[in-house]
């Protein structure tokens, strides 16, 4: 294999998985906190639009993702206030904005299907992307590359060495006990569910402004529920994410380039691979549980909190 | 501020009024957003076209009923599912699933005229669903995966599937290379129903079974059964229910029925398959499913209230050139109200001030 390949493997890897880093670790914190937010797909979707609204009239990449942050945040509220405010099944409450946000980006996004816009580029540190070999491989990328694994890295540092972050646990271990001793569950989960919209808006803006420079109706095509299957995956652990984002991401990559081999496949079989292995891997991670029960799982996950006092 | 006092006793004049008020409620927003959006478009001509308009023109009222049946079917079983706690998210997938495989036999008889084609690709639908909502089952008794992920990942899987299939085995050998298959002929078609409208036997088949399925859950021992495993899960235990049985059976009742309905549109309405086959009618029916409080009949009356925003929606489509995604905004907000507005049933809401 030559080298200049390698190095292009890596990088398709790489920008293949990370809107999966984004909106699986958003997920996993939201996780962490006992709630069970099963609308990452709509809030993507509303992230890849807004970003590239934003980045279509100003060209101001930075504004496009704050602006599709804010959008995964407005929609996640809506989710926020009927789980953690009026109580309801958080399921059914999740897809729910999975569906509304399909909807609203295909209605509100109906003038931009024509567009296209300047993708955000790699941007190679100076002097260190000069490097033979790990130049290319370790300093050449579009900066939300960086940002996606800082994230992850800054989520286990929440989650792991911080009190606040060992509060969040313990409310998504126990929320009684928690609300007993004097911590606000709602505000804690209200806080992570926005978190976890804001993830989920840049995972999806990075597929409209870094993957591809267009905008189309449904472009998130499932990866909102393969981060949640990464979740699960990365047993609620930050650093697996990594690990089954770039499996992936791997996969993708692999069907691309089978095609462009001409592999005698049809490519409908070869899309279907970036499913099968979800299935696959969670199926052989249960394998490996056998007979031990996944300790990790926040107790409370998915449970309704209500305090009479 | 606004506090919530659980009710000792569930209201039950208010599981009558949640309903409409979520409905009330998904009128004023969707009255406001188009009122913001839509500028240079008189908004209560919009309004009378995407919701009276179905209702009292007799070819749109035929088509709502077309399209309220598939949303019966699929939604009477995930009703029952999701009474159990078994979230099966991927009808979609089982409603192409048995839309395939019923067509596969449909076009296999191609040049057979007989009695017992329909029903043959009736079945081949139905096992063509449970097989694939089966797999999730299994996965979930013997590996302990997620159902809500598995029909998920598969979802995906079949309307790929469908693509190669179309362009594969079950294309039409003289159809240019269109992917499409043949065009089914009479015997391979549903029976009409209504004169002159493309409305199918499926809708009489969708009322009878959601009364059997109600008759089902409130005279057998599973209907209890599920109820239980659903609501209280120890207690599910500690009766001998068998909780596996409950995974089987909800999986199977569901990707059976939601088969069936791929069929029905296969046969009925397209009369042939095509890449349209899959129209949201899976994820849709969760919304059906819910809103009908996952009772079996009342799936009946959700499905027509949701079956009239798809025709609304695509006649505002046509009549105004607005897409016709205003259905799933004005589904999901519906959705989105009539589980917030649930919790007057279960708590008395005080406004106090601070």
């Amino acid at each position: 294999m030559n080298e200049s390949l390698f190095i292009n493997i890596v990088i398709g890897i790489s920008i293949a998985s990370v809107p999966l880093i984004f909106a699986a670790i958003g997920e996993l914190l939201v996780e962490r906190s006992g709630v069970l937010n099963l609308g990452v797909e709509g809030m993507m979707i509303v992230g890849a639009l807004l970003g590239f609204v934003v980045m279509s009239h100003t060209q101001n990449s930075y504004l496009a993702v704050l602006a599709a942050m804010v959008g995964g945040m407005a929609i996640a509220s809506i989710f926020a206030f009927l789980t953690q405010f009026l109580l309801t099944n958080q399921v059914a409450t999740g897809l729910a904005l999975t569906l509304f946000g399909l909807g609203f980006a295909a209605f509100a996004g109906r003038g931009y299907t024509e567009e296209t816009i300047q993708l955000i580029t790699a941007v190679p540190i100076p002097y260190l992307s000069d490097i033979p070999y790990l130049g290319p491989l370790l300093f050449s990328f579009n900066p939300l590359v960086y940002l996606a694994f800082f994230m992850v890295y800054l989520v286990w540092w929440f989650l792991f060495k911080t009190k606040q972050g060992l509060i969040l646990r313990a409310i998504g271990d126990n929320h009684d006990a928690a609300h007993a001793i004097g911590h606000n569950v709602v505000r804690y989960r209200v806080m992570a569910i926005l978190f976890g919209g804001a993830m989920a808006g840049i995972g999806g803006a990075f597929l409209s402004l870094v993957q591809v420079p267009i905008w189309g109706e449904g472009m998130t095509a499932g990866r909102g529920w393969i981060a949640l299957g990464l979740v699960v995956f990365a047993s609620w652990q930050p650093f697996r994410i990594i690990f089954g984002a770039i499996l992936f991401g791997g996969i993708t990559i692999l069907q691309i380039h089978a095609q462009g081999l001409n592999i005698n496949v049809s490519a409908q079989y070869l899309s279907m691979l970036p499913y099968l292995a979800t299935i696959v891997i969670l199926v052989s991670l249960r394998m490996r549980l056998k007979n031990k029960t996944n300790r990790t799982v926040p107790n409370c996950l998915g449970r309704i909190f209500h305090s009479t006092t | 501020m606004i506090k919530l006092i659980p009710r000792v006793e569930n209201s039950t004049l208010m599981v009558l009024l949640s309903p409409l008020l979520a409905l009330t409620l998904t009128a004023l927003s969707a009255y406001l957003i188009f009122i913001f959006v839509l500028v240079d478009i008189p908004v209560s001509s919009v309004f009378f076209t995407l919701f009276v308009e179905p209702l009292i023109d007799s070819y749109y009222f035929s088509e709502l009923l077309v399209k309220a049946a598939p949303l019966m079917i699929i939604g009477l079983g995930l009703s029952i599912g999701f009474r159990a706690g078994i979230w099966n998210i991927g009808a979609e997938g089982q409603y192409v699933m048995g839309g395939i495989a019923g067509s596969a036999v449909g076009l296999y008889f191609y040049n057979v005229e007989a009695l017992w084609l329909l029903p043959l690709m009736t079945i081949a639908g139905i096992l063509g669903g449970m097989f694939y909502a089966g797999i999730a089952a299994f996965l979930r008794i013997k590996y302990q995966v997620n159902e809500i992920l598995v029909t998920l990942m598969l979802t995906y899987v079949a309307v790929l599937f469908l693509s190669a299939m179309l362009q594969g085995p079950l294309r039409n050998p003289s159809g240019f290379n269109f992917p499409e298959s043949r065009i089914f002929h009479d015997s391979a078609m549903l029976p009409i129903i209504w004169e002159g409208t493309r409305l199918h036997i499926g809708l009489i088949v969708a009322i009878i079974l959601s009364f059997v399925a109600w008759f089902g859950i409130k005279k057998h021992m599973f209907g209890m059964q599920i109820k239980i495993s659903g609501s209280a899960p120890r207690a599910a235990k500690f009766a001998g229910f068998d909780d596996n049985k409950t995974v089987w059976y909800s999986l199977l009742i569901s990707g059976g029925l939601a088969g069936l309905a791929g069929l029905f549109e296969a046969a009925g309405p397209a009369g042939q398959l095509t890449p349209g086959l899959p129209q949201f009618y899976g994820f849709t029916a969760i919304i059906v499913a819910f809103l009908a409080r996952l009772h079996p009949v009342g799936v009946l009356f959700s499905a027509l209230l949701i079956a009239l925003s798809y025709v609304g929606g695509e006649n505002v489509q046509i009549e105004y050139n607005l897409p016709s995604s205003i259905t799933q905004i004005f589904q999901g907000m519906l959705l989105f109200y009539f589980l917030a507005c649930d919790i007057l049933i279960k708590y008395k809401v005080i406004l106090f001030k601070t």
